[in-house]
């Protein structure tokens, strides 16, 4: 399989922009339109423009983890940040917010829900890319059918 | 805040989650598989203990109140329902254990299982609209997946034709959500009840209902939109079916009692005898469809259609009687269809075919296959003491009092030919004697095991239910009394001072 | 407005019904595409179509200024849009893993899990004891 130069040559460029942009469009969707689904889905493209431009072997090692890895962890951030809110006595899934102050006059407002939205990011990346994966590798290996296919 | 009602959403929540990360250890994957299962029906449990003890329970999602945040009640039809899904849970996670090869537990099977009951627990308890259908996708994608696991043709093309339907039935029950959201400005069914007063004889009504009709009959497989199920169910292995079959029907089917008792409660109206004549249609096209099957898993996938006719008919009644005896059908349907194709598994397993007409000699080398194979399909039929007996009885004493003569007609007939069709498997496959080739030995103790176990475990429960039939009995009488007067499912929502 | 979007709401069920009605596999799923965006189109037109300000609470502020956008049909809507994306996403692979086993689209050829079965009675008269 040949592969694009211009392709891989601009994907080179293109992949590290998305990717900063994933983060910051997860942090902006805090308090303002953006958020981890948005991100989730810039970022899950550059994995597909790496997969386009270099085969899905190569995107598999540049992802370093499984699909399958990625959904777990999301699902468990989305579920924790649900049960830290049952944790503080309060009902399941409420927002709890914290006010830091960091030295250097840095305030940070933080909140349960950035757990669930980096979980949120995390799920739709596993999805993107074990789709993309799915259709580019022709699945995993396909169990031969039972005996008696056709009835 | 309660506890009670989130753990049967967390824990196989939690359950999934950890056995995706544990994929790469199958023994301790399997274990948490189990251990997920028993734990949910200890909530699950509990919760209707203290649902049929102390009345309806509810709780509000994230803090915020009813109607502007979610809720979740529990009233005893979805206590009951998720008790009984947690029972046949831990039946199939252990029969999958032997029941269901290497490559499809390593590739998934037990995360989406156990996602799967994720999103049938939530669709029982939630108490919002637009949650239900959060609720059915979460379940729809679990089962797609789990339907093509594998990749074999005849999968694939069985699961062409469910994931179209079902798609196309999410939508229209999106826009029915729309509609009623649109109308009544609220989305929390409670409320809505109280709403959708000022639409009464209104086109607007009319609309709501046949959209609703039409989604959750999809979902539900009720004549004529049953097509997609006879051609899909057969098609996964064993476990995957079993949990289809005791569920997935169920959940359409408990959405159309619960959305028609809240938002339509109108006994005399033409809707009465829409849903009769569907449920006629159901009863007859399922048993008419299973008597000319050949092979045992599509002969089981049209008897799971046959028994949701007898459901929607005492759901058409809406009388207190006819209620109990839907309520109490459902219940014990669950574990029955899991129990049928769990057993239908077996008999392909130890035959080596799926073809009815090569099987034989089942009766003299499985004995235990072959007892626990009578409560489930007796039930069925309707013969007493099993459980389906009781619940065809107060469904017949229901038409009777409602003087829905035709309809009785129907379902005692298609009683009589549904035991035709389970003496026909009976004959056939278990009692004929067995050429030398028809039974083989297969697996080991431990496999024997875990696959006989789970299915005589359900047999017993069953039996218990038939012989011992008050506890649940009593428990669809609760449930059918909130469906006939919603005022205290309205109060546990919204708050007591909301009903004056 | 709101008349001319239940319109085009219309419009678009219309359209995604006859596709789906086609044999074309690829054009169903088409079909069920357009069909999610009139079921979302529909749900917008029903919250009530507002001018002026989005229902974003500005820096400071207790509340949005007034008038304001309904919230909540666009909270619905992004929710359905985030589930179809999934659900469509894997139509689209199922169709394709089946078009990779069949060679063909066309849904008439759709029965590798319902083949026309013989009654096979003579398998049986065979076996069966005399």
């Amino acid at each position: 399989m040949i592969y694009s130069l211009i392709l891989q040559v601009a994907t080179r460029l293109l992949i590290p922009l998305l990717l900063v942009f994933s983060v910051f469009m997860l942090l902006r969707g805090h308090s303002h339109p953006g958020g981890g689904f948005v991100g989730g889905l810039i970022a899950g493209s550059a994995f597909v423009l790496y997969a386009f431009s270099r085969g899905v072997g190569a995107a598999r090692q540049v992802l370093r983890f499984e699909p399958q890895t990625l959904l777990g962890v999301g699902l468990a951030c989305a579920l924790g940040s649900g049960i830290l809110a049952l944790i503080q006595g309060e009902a399941f899934l409420t927002g709890l917010w914290a006010d830091l102050y960091l030295p250097g006059g840095i305030h940070l407002y933080l909140g349960s829900t950035l757990i669930f939205d980096i979980g949120v990011f995390l799920v739709v990346i596993g999805t993107v890319v074990l789709m993309m994966f799915s259709v580019e590798e022709r699945g995993p290996a396909v169990i031969p059918s039972r005996r008696n296919d056709t009835s | 805040m309660d506890l009670l009602l989130i753990l049967p959403l967390a824990i196989p929540l939690g359950t999934a989650v950890l056995t995706l990360l544990l994929r790469s250890v199958p023994g301790v994957q399997r274990l948490t598989s189990v251990l997920g299962a028993v734990a949910l029906l200890g909530a699950s449990g509990t919760l209707l203990w203290r649902v049929a003890t102390d009345g309806i329970r509810a709780a509000q999602m994230g803090g915020w109140p009813a109607p502007f945040g979610i809720t979740l009640v529990a009233d005893p039809l979805s206590a009951g329902l998720l008790g009984m899904t947690a029972f046949v849970a831990v039946a199939v996670a252990v029969y999958a254990l032997a029941g269901m090869d290497e490559a499809r537990q390593r590739f998934g099977f037990h995360p989406l299982f156990h996602l799967l009951l994720m999103g049938v627990n939530g669709a029982f308890i939630t108490g919002d609209m637009f949650n239900l259908y959060v609720w059915f996708e979460v379940l729809l994608i679990a089962s797609f997946v789990l339907l093509v696991l594998g990749n074999e043709r005849r999968q694939l093309d069985g699961a062409v034709k469910y994931v179209g339907i079902n798609l196309v039935s999410s939508i229209i029950f999106l826009a029915a959500v729309g509609l009623l959201y649109g109308h009544t400005g609220t989305l929390n069914m409670a409320d809505a009840s109280g709403r959708i007063a000022e639409l009464r004889g209104s086109g607007v009504e009319a609309t709501l209902a046949t959209l609703f009709i039409m989604a959750f009959g999809i979902k539900a497989a009720l004549f004529p939109l049953f097509f997609w199920l006879p051609a899909a169910y057969h098609t996964p292995p064993a476990p995957v079916a079993a949990v289809f079959a005791g569920l997935l029907t169920k959940v359409g089917i408990y959405s159309l009692i619960r959305v028609f008792s809240l938002l339509f409660p109108d006994p005399t109206g033409y809707t009465r005898t829409v849903l009769l004549v569907i449920a006629a249609g159901t009863m007859v096209v399922g048993v008419m469809g299973a008597m000319v099957q050949r092979n045992v898993h599509r002969l089981l996938a049209f008897l799971v259609i046959s028994a949701m006719g007898y459901i929607l008919m005492g759901l058409g009644f809406f009388t207190t009687l006819g209620l109990v005896g839907a309520v109490f059908y459902i219940l014990q349907d669950v574990p029955v269809k899991t129990t049928l194709f769990l057993i239908g598994g077996m008999m392909e397993r130890d035959t080596g075919t799926a073809r009815l007409g090569e099987m034989g000699g089942l009766y003299q080398y499985r004995p235990v296959l072959a007892a626990a194979f009578m409560v489930p399909a007796f039930s069925l039929a309707g013969f007493p003491p099993f459980p389906g007996f009781w619940g065809k009885l107060t469904l017949v004493q229901a038409g009777l009092e409602a003087e829905q003569f035709t309809i009785v007609a129907v379902a005692l007939i298609v009683g009589l030919f549904t035991l035709l069709v389970v003496a026909q498997i009976w004959s056939r496959a278990f009692w004929r004697p067995a050429t030398e080739d028809d039974v083989q030995a297969s697996g080991s103790t431990s496999q024997r095991w875990a696959l006989n176990g789970p299915i005589v475990a359900l047999a017993v429960v069953l039996l218990a239910i038939g012989l011992y039939a008050q506890p649940l009995y009593g428990l669809a009488e609760q449930a059918a009394a909130n469906l006939v007067d919603t005022q205290a499912y309205v109060d546990a929502v919204l708050g007591p001072s909301a009903g004056a | 407005m709101e008349a001319l979007l239940a319109i085009v709401s219309g419009i678009l069920f219309a359209c995604s019904f006859y596709l789906m009605m086609r044999r074309n596999l690829l054009r169903f799923v088409i079909g069920l595409i357009i069909l999610g965006n009139a079921a979302n189109l529909l749900i917008f037109t029903m919250g009530r179509l507002t001018r002026d300000h989005p229902p974003v609470i500005p820096y400071g502020a207790e509340l949005p200024i007034e008038p304001y956008a309904n919230p909540l049909p666009q909270a619905l809507i992004l929710t359905a849009i985030v589930i179809s994306f999934g659900l469509l996403v894997f139509a689209l692979v199922l169709v394709f893993r089946n078009y990779l086993t069949t060679n063909t689209l066309d849904a008439d050829t759709l029965d590798a899990a319902e083949p026309d079965e013989p009654l096979d009675v003579h398998t049986e008269t065979r076996r069966l004891p005399a």
